[in-house]
């Protein structure tokens, strides 16, 4: 698939590099930048933006190996993200885990086939006084219990992410 | 005693202002610049990022006369297992760590500075975002503060997923715009840090406290806490406790104290087993070994233990040791950034052996084999990483062999622990 970077894009992105005495320290950010616009950095997109940094290839690539919340493969529209660390563990992760891999029937790093729905364990979420938390997206869902799973669960199939 | 850092909700500028915020950001503005790193050195404050260096210290090793820029990073990244207070900071007093990091800007010459978050911390980012924004506009920072021909420029920087990041040279790699590979050190960050330039990197509750000792004095910090630990900290408590939650407590404070009184004591039924006190890196201790203990550097030191990041782990007698262990073990080696061969493999190995053990396919020889490769990492990496496996396995393996053997003879309990929500 042909990948063009936007100018829209490429304004912010200026404005992005501006922060940092070299451009290329900003390759992060625009990488995130990249991410909001189509849920995940595309082979494509790395070829352009290396080009508009001018920078190899491989240190783009390098980069989004590296740093875990960059989709290499579009993600689908809730990303379910169950911390699996030492408090949400004690506090009963790994049941909240097979409880949704058992109730969307997909395993970790597998997305429902309606594309509504990716599955992934994450390490800390720095949240560990009100474990177990799971990310969706960009939001944060603590103290959950499995109850409030199967409703979190209903309203997002429904359309809705909204805030605690 | 009131607190220092944690007031209430904090986070628009109007409500810092009125309670008195960036008075003084514009005294310090008044002071000479060694005039405020003497301050800060008198004060006593120690990082609380977990190494608990002497703050003033690091910011006097800034070679006096430098050429070009210097620069102030804050360290945001906060991902240390069981460590959850500078969330809490950054949405409830992020004016205290732009004033601070305003304050420490001039102190050591840093005309740029940048918050690096950690990039779940997608709604703390965006708060602080727009506090930075409102303090720019309102002339605490960018061109000549108040008046008074200093410069500084500051920007959040989103990190993107990588607990390695925490670690201070990791951090500036990542800052730069590449992975997050920890340096060789020497040169320290103070004299080749960020862009090659000398850089001081302190963490969120460090900065966030020098706004008072400016406006209050040294003497006033100092004398809070305890003489070599001053000043307050954030305990993040974490477990099955009543009132599980960020506080803030004069450090020499009990650990009783802080169980039984702040967090309403272990839930019903639970009997306490061990604790972790500063964040999953340190060595476990004891529910008996962690009794009498009082909350500060030198306390946790002589427990055999650390203060590290205040964040306490709390686990009850129900859960098993060795599956514990195994969700540290497989962390660590995920977050391994694999440049030293230690590090590296001894994670991965670590992380098999405590499987094996869990799954009761281990021997008794296994748990030598742990504690052994868990001592050749020790101190033998470029960064503290590999240490922060080996800690938590040496002392888990020291403190409960018992439950290790009997998992090493197929007694294993590996239903029991994370059983909650399957049953």
């Amino acid at each position: 698939m042909p990948f063009k970077l936007t100018e829209e894009f490429k304004a912010k992105a200026a404005h992005i590099c501006a922060r940092y005495p070299r451009r290329d320290a900003a390759l992060l950010p625009l990488l995130e930048e990249l991410q909001k616009e189509s849920g995940y950095v595309a082979e494509e997109a790395m070829d352009e933006l290396a080009g508009y940094l001018e920078l190899p290839y491989a240190r783009i690539k390098a980069v989004v190996t590296f740093y875990t919340m960059f989709n290499r493969a579009p993600a689908g529209k809730y990303h379910l993200q169950v911390c699996r660390n030492i408090s949400c563990h004690m506090a009963g992760a790994p049941g909240l885990l097979a409880g949704l891999k058992k109730e969307l029937g997909i395993e970790e790093g597998e997305t429902t086939r309606d594309g509504l729905f990716t599955l992934s364990s994450v390490e800390c979420l720095g949240a560990c006084g009100s474990a177990p938390v799971m990310q969706v997206n960009a939001e944060y869902f603590e103290n959950l219990t499995a109850e409030k799973l199967d409703a979190l669960l209903d309203e997002l199939r429904h359309g809705r992410l909204k805030s605690r | 005693m009131e607190n220092i850092l944690l007031k209430g909700n904090l986070a628009d500028l109007e409500s810092y202002f009125n309670q008195g915020g960036y008075k003084p950001l514009k005294k310090a503005l008044a002071l000479k610049p060694a005039e405020i790193i003497e301050e800060v050195k008198k004060s006593g404050l120690r990082g609380r990022g977990g190494a608990g260096f002497p703050t003033g210290l690091k910011w006097s090793f800034i070679p006096a006369g430098a050429e070009g820029p210097r620069y102030l990073v804050c360290n945001a990244d906060e991902s240390e297992p069981g460590t959850f207070k500078d969330r809490e900071l950054l949405r409830k007093n992020p004016h205290a760590l732009i004033e601070g990091m305003a304050i420490a800007g001039y102190a050591i010459g840093a005309t740029h500075g940048y918050i690096y978050i950690r990039g779940e911390f997608a709604a703390e980012a965006d708060l602080l975002d727009k506090a930075v924004a409102a303090a720019r506009a309102k002339g605490f920072i960018g061109k000549n503060i108040l008046g008074s021909g200093v410069n500084f420029e500051l920007f959040v920087h989103r990190g993107a997923g990588a607990y390695i990041c925490g670690e201070e040279t990791a951090m500036l790699e990542s800052i730069e715009g590449f992975k997050g590979l920890p340096r060789l050190k020497p040169p320290f960050p103070a004299v080749k840090g960020l862009f090659d330039c000398p850089t001081v990197i302190n963490n969120v509750e460090t900065l966030a406290a020098v706004p008072a000792i400016i406006d209050k004095g040294a003497g006033w910090y100092a004398s809070i806490g305890t003489p070599k630990s001053s000043g307050t900290k954030l305990f993040c408590v974490s477990g099955p406790v009543n009132r599980p939650g960020v506080y803030e407590l004069p450090l020499g404070t009990p650990f009783r104290d802080l169980l039984e009184k702040n967090c309403g004591g272990m839930k019903e039924g639970k009997k306490l087993k061990a604790v972790i006190p500063g964040g999953s890196s340190v060595p476990v201790l004891t529910a008996e070994e962690v009794w009498g203990v009082k909350l500060d550097y030198e306390a946790l030191a002589l427990a055999g233990s650390m203060l590290g990041s205040g964040g306490v782990i709390i686990i009850d007698d129900s859960q098993c040791m060795i599956k514990l262990l195994g969700v540290l073990a497989r962390f660590y080696h995920h977050e391994s950034c694999g440049q030293c061969t230690p590090c590296r493999e001894g994670c991965g190995w670590i992380e098999k052996l405590v499987n094996r053990l869990e799954d009761g396919k281990g021997s008794p020889a296994d748990i030598d084999t742990l504690y052994s490769v868990a001592e050749g990492m020790l101190g033998r990496t470029i960064c503290p990483l590999a240490d922060a496996m080996a800690m938590p396995v040496m002392s888990f393996v020291k403190k409960f062999r018992g439950e290790f053997e009997a998992h090493a003879k197929g007694n294993t309990c590996a239903r029991r622990a994370g059983r909650v929500l399957e049953d």
